[in-house]
């Protein structure tokens, strides 16, 4: 249950997102060492000012990427608004403005497939708390390649879909509770 | 080891973007792997091939197939005056500056529809520049061109681009600059009266002038950085002294060999000035 050697962390949140990662980003100590990329459903004409506000609350950096930014160990990337975020290789970060994906742009499933082809078994996908399907593709494409995939306990969950969705598609996935998942995260960092 | 071979799937892309190259001159060997890989996966569902290989193969036999693949390709998203505070920035804080030439060139590479083309063209008659100034508008897409220089869109898209106009600061009405039927909306033909629209690649084509302004908005995102550097070097050989280059909200210089080149002018907005020469 625990991958070997991950090189990277994707999360997806949608719905109730600012709660859920709250419980988890801050709680990962400054000798996180992996990179982590992150995708909120976002109204797309909004500056955002989720970086901001985590980069204040969190002892990892945290910033919101822009086109080919380079992937650095313990630091959080946030996808800006009204763009997909892409694992682009094993170093850089893309952004596309292709058409959304499932009224989304940002697209969990974007980054999340991204993400499955670059680092195939050395990624943990995060599918957290949504009000639609979002991710759930994604999640596929993650355990198809290999990856571990953690779906955030519908249960406990603000909304339930998303995690449900990902669950219908992924069944073998690590269910756990927010705190679960920060302890999870805080094992493999 | 099996990792150590490269995956079928991408020896497949690699083959495809090569195919394109050899049989039509059209490179996207060097665009960003993320999106092309998602946008090919795409192409090769939709249009009801097996494989990519076997995409490829009717690719190199039916020039019919040349247009379609493009579509998937080059992405067309825009809208008129996309993100107002660029276009704010240009008429307040550019303008006055580009105001002390005699005659002006104005690049738009890669215009897609058009829209930000036409954004320009109003901008600058609102600000009485129009008639000293040259607008090329630049694709390698000859259908997004066509579009561009039709100037003719959907009717349901008009209400966004007249709100990003009022919030650009423009100091007309957009509703001056159309007329509308039959669901579609017509922009004034003598928009087009300064503009030259042409077929360029900005991966195999020169430097054509000596720009005052380049605009180039969520092209490069499309990019690798290899071809990042050759598209901005390309740009930096293409303005004037002083000249300006405006980029997209969430693209840099930052990360390009060439950042050296270019100094920060609003740097809120992406937009760059060439330093040095």
């Amino acid at each position: 249950m625990i991958p070997t050697d991950p090189k990277a962390v994707v999360i997806g949140a949608s719905a109730g997102a600012l709660e859920a990662l709250t419980s988890i980003l801050p709680t990962l100590s400054g000798d996180f060492r992996l990179p982590i990329m992150v995708v909120v459903h976002i109204p797309p004409d909004k500056r955002s000012v989720l970086a901001e506000l985590f980069r204040a609350k969190s002892s990892i950096e945290v910033i919101e990427v822009e086109d080919k930014e380079p992937i650095r160990p313990a630091t959080a990337y946030f996808a800006p608004p009204d763009y997909h975020l892409l694992v682009e290789d094993q170093r850089t970060l893309g952004l596309t403005n292709e058409e959304p994906v499932l009224f989304s742009r940002p697209s969990i499933d974007v980054l999340f497939e991204s993400a499955a082809d670059v680092y195939g078994a050395a990624v943990v996908a995060v599918l957290l708390t949504g009000a639609n399907h979002d991710g759930a593709r994604g999640v596929f494409a993650i355990a198809r390649a290999g990856g571990h995939v953690i779906i955030q306990d519908p249960q406990t969950a603000f909304a339930a879909s998303m995690p449900e969705a990902g669950l219908a598609l992924c069944p073998d996935a690590t269910v756990l509770s927010l705190d679960g998942i920060s302890e999870y995260l805080r094992r493999i960092g | 080891m099996i990792e150590t071979f490269e995956k079928v799937e991408d020896i497949e892309i690699r083959l495809l973007l090569e195919a394109l190259y050899l049989r039509y001159h059209y490179d996207f060997r060097n665009y960003a792997t993320g999106s092309i890989k998602r946008r090919l996966r795409q192409a090769r569902e939709q249009l009801g091939f097996s494989t990519i290989s076997a995409m490829q193969e009717r690719a190199l036999h039916d020039e019919t197939m040349l247009p379609r693949l493009l579509g998937y390709l080059t992405v067309q998203v825009s809208e008129m005056f996309r993100d107002p505070g660029y276009f704010r920035a240009i008429r307040e804080i550019v303008v006055p500056h580009l105001r002390t030439y005699p005659s002006l060139k104005i690049w738009i590479a890669g215009c897609s529809g058009g829209e930000e083309l036409y954004s320009l063209v109003i901008l600058f008659r609102e600000e009485g520049l129009e008639d000293r100034t040259i607008f090329y508008a630049t694709d390698i897409n000859q259908d997004a061109l066509q579009i561009a220089e039709a100037g003719v869109y959907d009717v349901d898209r008009i209400q966004l681009f007249t709100e990003n106009h009022r919030k650009s600061g423009g100091r007309s009405s957009l509703s001056d600059y159309y007329s509308a039927g039959y669901g579609r909306v017509s922009f004034d033909r003598t928009l087009r009266d300064r503009v030259v629209f042409s077929d360029h690649s900005l991966v195999t084509d020169a430097v054509f002038g000596e720009m005052n302004l380049i605009s180039c908005r969520n092209v490069m995102i499309y990019f690798d950085k290899v071809l990042q550097d050759r598209a901005v070097g390309l740009f930096r050989d293409s303005l004037a002294r002083k000249g300006f280059l405006g980029i997209g909200a969430k693209e840099s210089l930052r990360f390009s060999a060439h950042a050296d080149d270019f100094s920060e002018f609003v740097r809120q907005e992406k937009i760059y000035q060439r330093i040095g020469k």
